[in-house]
């Protein structure tokens, strides 16, 4: 294998990786108890580690005073209607890059990478006169197309690094067996492919859910703001309020990050099958 | 991110699948011969991705990058004159510019370098099992479902600093005796959103390590460990080497990523105090925010530009990887 480990190598190693976790985890720890403390108790000495009485008033507050349920469902409907129909449209693009070899081919890839290079900033402006002209501006079904579009490049080639996986004689066979490439696609490859085709919905989903920039240009009225906006209002204002502040990072990150754990392996395989194929 | 996988177009042999294509089966296949019916299936696959790409992300770019060079202003769009290189002028006479540039180095290097050899080093003690180390690896994978704005807000909490927990256990580790007002202070704000950032992205490098890792051939060690090679020489004259491409692209594409990444400052900093902790991106936000698109514009064309030197590396650390593996 990889060589004898010693005691002392062993201490390092599982000191090192405790170090780290308490790193990574805490954060998420200390925003979660901030938050369930009740508002007051926030701004206490000595800080409680934990606290000494629990409260949901922050949450209450978040759905009373603020409209968070409102915001929690526009992303929702956004996220999932632009993650869903990204994915759909990026099987069909990856499975041909997969499959064929076309001259234009590595041009088309090319382009999938100049849209991850390019700082989305230098088209927001067009982008909002153009959504303007189209009267799709605060409306929930111009965010989608803006997102969908977004999702595209990197999921066609996270999808195209599955699709590579899967030995041409798999749907060889079934079209043999009179199946059209249609057919093949569909009643053989995309079964097959079902977890990492859970996987890339689930990016998707997270990057649409986390998307704040586009959002903020696009959605101007209440009713139709995602979270991140709404988050964006949060630490405008001069004072912010911590107390919800906290409540509401916890219920914009709890979803994404059971998502992930869901998904976690397929997507690490996705994101590294690319990179290090020999 | 997308990058990757512009090396990984794998060569087939040809002729494999040539008796099925004898036989009139529509088998397109890798084949390079062009067939009106092939070319329409390409079409009709690429064409939705395609037209979504181009209205809703190739358009406004490049209606974008023209404003670069024109007049335009939101405060006056009667006058959207062409003015040739002034936006571009206006750039580089700002006085911030400087600050902003520094900090973007700062930025990009201050986060790489500490998240790889972090990543690194997570990922050679993650390559051999040990119980609980699926957990562990979804333990630490979390970050990524956050989105860096929101991690700007989690660490402003963090660091906040009256009631910040960071100067709390700083002070009870003894390290400090007053409060610090982290994000009060350009130096101490860096060094802060430096930490948000480090925290965030070390688990990348570690993916991609690992993986890069787990395709080294056990062979390689075990020749080694016949020689009588120590762990030093080990790491050095197989390890690296091995995965040195991997390494190479995996700086590289975050290089890109983290210059292209205004997030997480937004989120914690906003770019204060005193403008003092924008990097370009943050910068282009401000002054798309105050209306001079054209401004902005021609900030986006030049990080556009400076990215692109950065491609360039990366296409020929490509090469250099279908070179040496034959």
């Amino acid at each position: 294998m990889i060589g004898k480990e010693t005691t002392v190598g062993r201490v390092v190693k599982f000191t090192f990786l405790g170090v780290w976790l308490l790193f990574t985890v805490f954060p998420l720890y200390w925003i979660t108890v901030t938050s369930l403390k009740a508002p007051g108790d926030i701004f206490q000495f000595p800080l409680a580690y934990w606290p000494e009485r629990f409260s949901l008033e922050n949450y209450s507050g978040l759905f009373g005073t603020a409209d968070f349920g409102t915001y929690l469902t526009n992303s929702l409907i956004v996220s999932t209607v632009a993650g869903a129909t990204a994915t759909a449209i990026s099987m069909l693009s990856a499975y041909v890059l997969a499959r064929f070899e076309f001259r234009t081919k590595s041009a088309l890839l090319m382009a999938a990478l100049v849209t991850q290079m390019i700082p989305s900033f230098i088209a927001l402006g067009p982008l909002y006169l153009l959504m303007t002209d189209l009267k799709l501006v605060d409306n929930r079904l111009g965010l989608i197309l803006v997102y969908i579009a977004v999702c595209i490049p990197f999921c066609t080639v996270m999808l195209r690094g599955f699709f590579e996986n899967i030995p041409d004689a798999l749907e060889e066979a079934a079209m043999i067996d009179g199946l059209s490439r249609f057919g093949a696609l569909f009643r053989v490859l995309l079964p097959v492919m079902r977890p990492g085709i859970v996987a890339a919905f689930i990016f998707n989903f997270v990057n649409c859910w986390n998307e704040l920039f586009l959002s903020v240009t696009l959605m101007n009225s209440d009713s139709n703001k995602t979270v991140p906006t709404a988050l964006n209002g949060f630490i405008s204002s001069f004072n912010i309020d911590w107390g919800s502040m906290s409540a509401a990072a916890v219920l914009t990150i709890l979803p994404t990050m059971l998502l992930f754990a869901f998904a976690s392996r397929h997507i690490v395989q996705g994101l590294t099958s690319g990179a290090v194929k020999g | 991110m997308s990058v990757t996988s512009t090396t990984a177009t794998k060569t087939k042999t040809p002729g494999s699948g040539e008796t099925s294509h004898k036989r009139g089966l529509p088998r397109g296949g890798r084949r390079r011969e062009f067939t009106t019916r092939r070319g329409l299936q390409i079409a009709a696959f690429m064409a939705p991705a395609a037209v979504f790409v181009a209205v809703f992300t190739y358009y406004p770019m490049i209606a974008g990058g023209q404003m670069a060079f024109r007049n335009w202003k939101l405060t006056d769009l009667t006058d959207t004159s062409w003015v040739g290189l002034k936006n571009f002028r206006d750039v580089f006479a700002d006085p911030a510019w400087g600050t902003v540039l520094g900090n973007s180095a700062i930025w990009v290097f201050g986060s790489i370098v500490p998240q790889l050899v972090i990543g690194f080093a997570l990922a050679l003690w993650l390559r051999r099992r040990f119980r609980f180390r699926g957990l562990y690896q979804a333990l630490i994978f979390f970050p990524w479902a956050i989105s860096g704005f929101l991690i700007g807000i989690l660490f402003r909490w963090l660091f906040n600093s009256e009631f910040g927990v960071v100067n709390d256990l700083l002070q009870k580790a003894g390290l400090i005796d007053e409060p610090v007002a982290w994000l009060a202070d350009p130096k101490t704000a860096m060094v802060a959103v430096l930490i948000a950032n480090i925290w965030y992205g070390v688990t990348f490098f570690a993916i991609m390590i690992l993986a890069a890792l787990q395709s080294i051939p056990d062979e390689l060690y075990e020749a080694a460990a016949l020689d009588g090679a120590s762990k030093a020489r080990t790491l050095f004259q197989i390890t690296i080497p091995y995965i040195r491409t991997t390494l190479a692209l995996t700086v590289l594409l975050r290089v890109i990523w983290i210059f292209n990444f205004p997030d997480l400052i937004f989120g914690m900093t906003g770019g204060g105090p005193n403008n003092e902790t924008h990097i370009v991106t943050t910068w282009m936000i401000k002054i798309t925010q105050q209306g001079d698109y054209g401004r902005a514009s021609a900030l986006g064309l030049l990080v556009v530009a400076a990215l692109l030197v950065f491609a360039v590396f990366f296409l020929m650390a490509t090469r250099e990887k279908k070179g040496a593996r034959r």
